[in-house]
């Protein structure tokens, strides 16, 4: 049962990059960034492509980054210049990353078996397989939101949270909106990518496949984060995504050691993430059908 | 200040819905001018601001603003030299953004943006002082979202904003429309108090004949796309509301029918 739990924050703490990613087009810049699908493919294929031709996985796991920063960039670019909607040039850029994952790989999957990782210099040091992943995760994790909160609070980062919040003042503030929107899609998406190269190095291979689903895993633990963890100030929303990934994740652990079937996992993140998104709505016709039954009732 | 020549604005051209909103105006501002704009539903006028401001693309003719060209200039180039209120208190601010980093982004207005902080501490000193010039209490609440303030104080905020980089031209376009009356003759008196202390060139369109009248020192009544009657100065000072409704019914060889401008 431990190794099982300490399996989950594993892997929960490598999908909180992705899930930091996911939060900032969704809440940030209030767009629903499908993009993400292929961009986690894309940076798990990258890094596993280069450390298989021995390329260091530190740099590895670097460009990994960078590619999925050119995706952000190719879905920013359909949205503000070709005007096509956010939702439909999420699409497009990762219905074409599913090619371009294809032919960086040059296969649907890719082994890496038995060459350095990320994770290599702490194993060799003779830390448990999950151990290292744990350490990878939350420096690199608390390393990511540090350097958002620093930037979030910048002239810059300032400029991108107010477009996520009303298009028509911030160029009235004499700031190309366009610009913004790009920026947060770039860095979202560098995130994500992040997140797959860590993703398939701590499972020793990169399957085209791997992001299937991803948003909607993404959203969840970003959800489960804000209801469970949330809080008032930035680093503390912040820290709650993190905390979301890991959660989701033993919450996953703990439905499949109590027998659910693995092939009805999408489905119950679905679900899960339906009545999540539902909850804040809910809530009020909770309270309104209350409040008409008490009226009733006198 | 601001120049126009020829504007024209055409909506859903070659559709059975086009509109001339604007059709060839002339008109221009002298440094310190305080233009009010009055016209019935659909005239023009918000068409006219959004021109200035470059919310769309124009479809004939020229604006200049302190001397520059900016017919074809984008929205966010031309911020700099406008400061802009809108109708809807919503508008004009960042909900979801406290009341300093609001203000932080129109201290911004115009310039660069770096990895410098957001807001600095030099700053804050100075909001604090200009939000208790408007004596709403704001000075003690600028970390709070501005999405919880009301609709007046909401307003009052985006015209601090508004002139806080003193513009070279303030475009008002009913910014009390939305008010409950009290609070629309507060935020009024502000933005008279903002104008005079900053001598800022303003265009300020109203739906309100009393406050046109009263306010500035020229009107321009609107329609159809055209400015029908232009008073200034004296003649402006010594206006009543039954000349300002001779004035148009003559000048548009229409009455001036059952409107939101002879209710108010
Ligand atoms: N974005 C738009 N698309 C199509 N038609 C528009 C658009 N904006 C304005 N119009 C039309 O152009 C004309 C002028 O509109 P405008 O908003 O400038 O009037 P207004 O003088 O501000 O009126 P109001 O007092 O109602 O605010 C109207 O007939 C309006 O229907
Ligand atoms: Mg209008």
């Amino acid at each position: 049962m431990t190794q099982v739990l300490l399996g989950a924050l594993s892997l929960g703490l490598l999908w909180a990059i992705m899930t930091i990613g996911v939060y900032i087009t969704y809440r940030i810049l209030d767009i629903a960034d499908l993009t993400v699908e292929g961009s986690l493919p894309l940076g798990g294929a990258i890094a596993c492509v280069l450390i298989a031709n021995k390329v260091d996985p530190f740099l590895a796991s670097f460009i990994a980054l960078l590619g999925g920063c050119l995706a952000g960039l190719c879905t920013g670019l359909l949205h503000t210049k070709l005007k096509i909607p956010a939702l439909l040039s999420g699409i497009l850029t990762m219905i074409a990353l599913y090619s371009i994952n294809l032919r960086i790989m040059g296969s649907p999957n890719l082994s890496i078996l038995r060459k350095p990782t990320v994770f290599k210099p702490l194993t060799t040091l003779g830390m448990d397989k999950n151990l290292s992943i744990i350490v990878v995760g939350v420096v690199a994790s608390l390393l990511i939101i540090s350097l958002l909160y620093w930037f979030f609070g910048t002239e810059l980062g300032s400029a991108i949270r107010a477009t996520g919040n009303n298009q028509k003042m911030v160029r009235a503030q004499g700031i190309n909106t366009d610009t913004m929107k790009i920026l947060g899609l770039v860095i979202s998406n560098g995130l994500v990518a992040l997140s797959g190269a860590f993703i398939a190095q701590s499972q020793n291979f990169a399957d085209v496949q791997m992001g299937t689903g991803s948003i909607v895993i993404g959203l969840a633990s970003l959800i489960i984060g804000e209801v469970l963890f949330g809080g008032r100030s930035f680093y503390r929303r912040l820290l709650a995504l993190i905390l979301g990934a890991v959660a989701y994740r033993i919450i996953i652990a703990l439905v499949l050691k109590m027998g659910m079937n693995s092939n009805d996992l999408k489905l119950f993140t679905a679900i899960t993430v339906a009545i999540c998104l539902w909850l804040p709505q809910g809530k009020e016709m909770i309270r309104k059908i209350k409040k008409s039954m008490a009226k009733e009732g006198a | 200040m601001l120049e126009i020549k020829g504007l024209t604005k055409v909506f859903n051209a070659g559709t059975v819905n086009e509109k001339i909103a604007l059709s060839s105006v002339d008109f221009s501002m002298e440094p310190g001018d305080f233009v009010t704009v009055i016209g019935g539903n659909g005239a023009g006028k918000s068409t006219l601001l959004n021109c200035v401001a470059g919310v769309y693309p124009v479809d004939g003719g020229h604006i200049l603003l302190d001397g520059h060209d900016v017919t074809r200039l984008p929205e966010h180039k031309r911020a700099k030299f406008l400061g802009r209120v809108f109708q809807d208190p919503m508008m004009g601010t960042a909900a979801d953004m406290n009341i300093e980093e609001n203000l932080a982004l129109s201290f911004r207005r115009g310039k660069h943006h770096t990895l410098r902080w957001g807001v600095t501490n030099a700053e804050r000193a100075k909001y604090r002082e200009l939000l208790a010039l408007l004596d709403l209490g704001l000075e003690n609440r600028m970390t709070s979202k501005v999405g919880l303030l009301s609709g007046g104080q909401r307003q009052a905020l985006t015209l601090l904003m508004a002139t806080l980089e003193s513009p070279k031209l303030l475009l008002l376009d009913e910014h009390t429309a939305a008010l409950d009356p009290k609070t629309a003759a507060k935020v009024l008196q502000l933005t008279e108090m903002l104008v005079k202390e900053h001598q800022l060139t303003t265009l300020m369109v109203t739906h309100n004949m009393n406050d046109a009248i009263r306010m500035g020192n020229r009107l321009i009544m609107m329609n159809e796309g055209k400015i029908a009657v232009d008073i200034r100065g004296d003649e402006k000072k010594s206006l009543h509301r039954a000349d300002l409704i001779a004035l148009f019914e003559k000048s548009s060889g229409s009455k001036l029918e059952s409107d939101r401008l002879l209710l108010s």
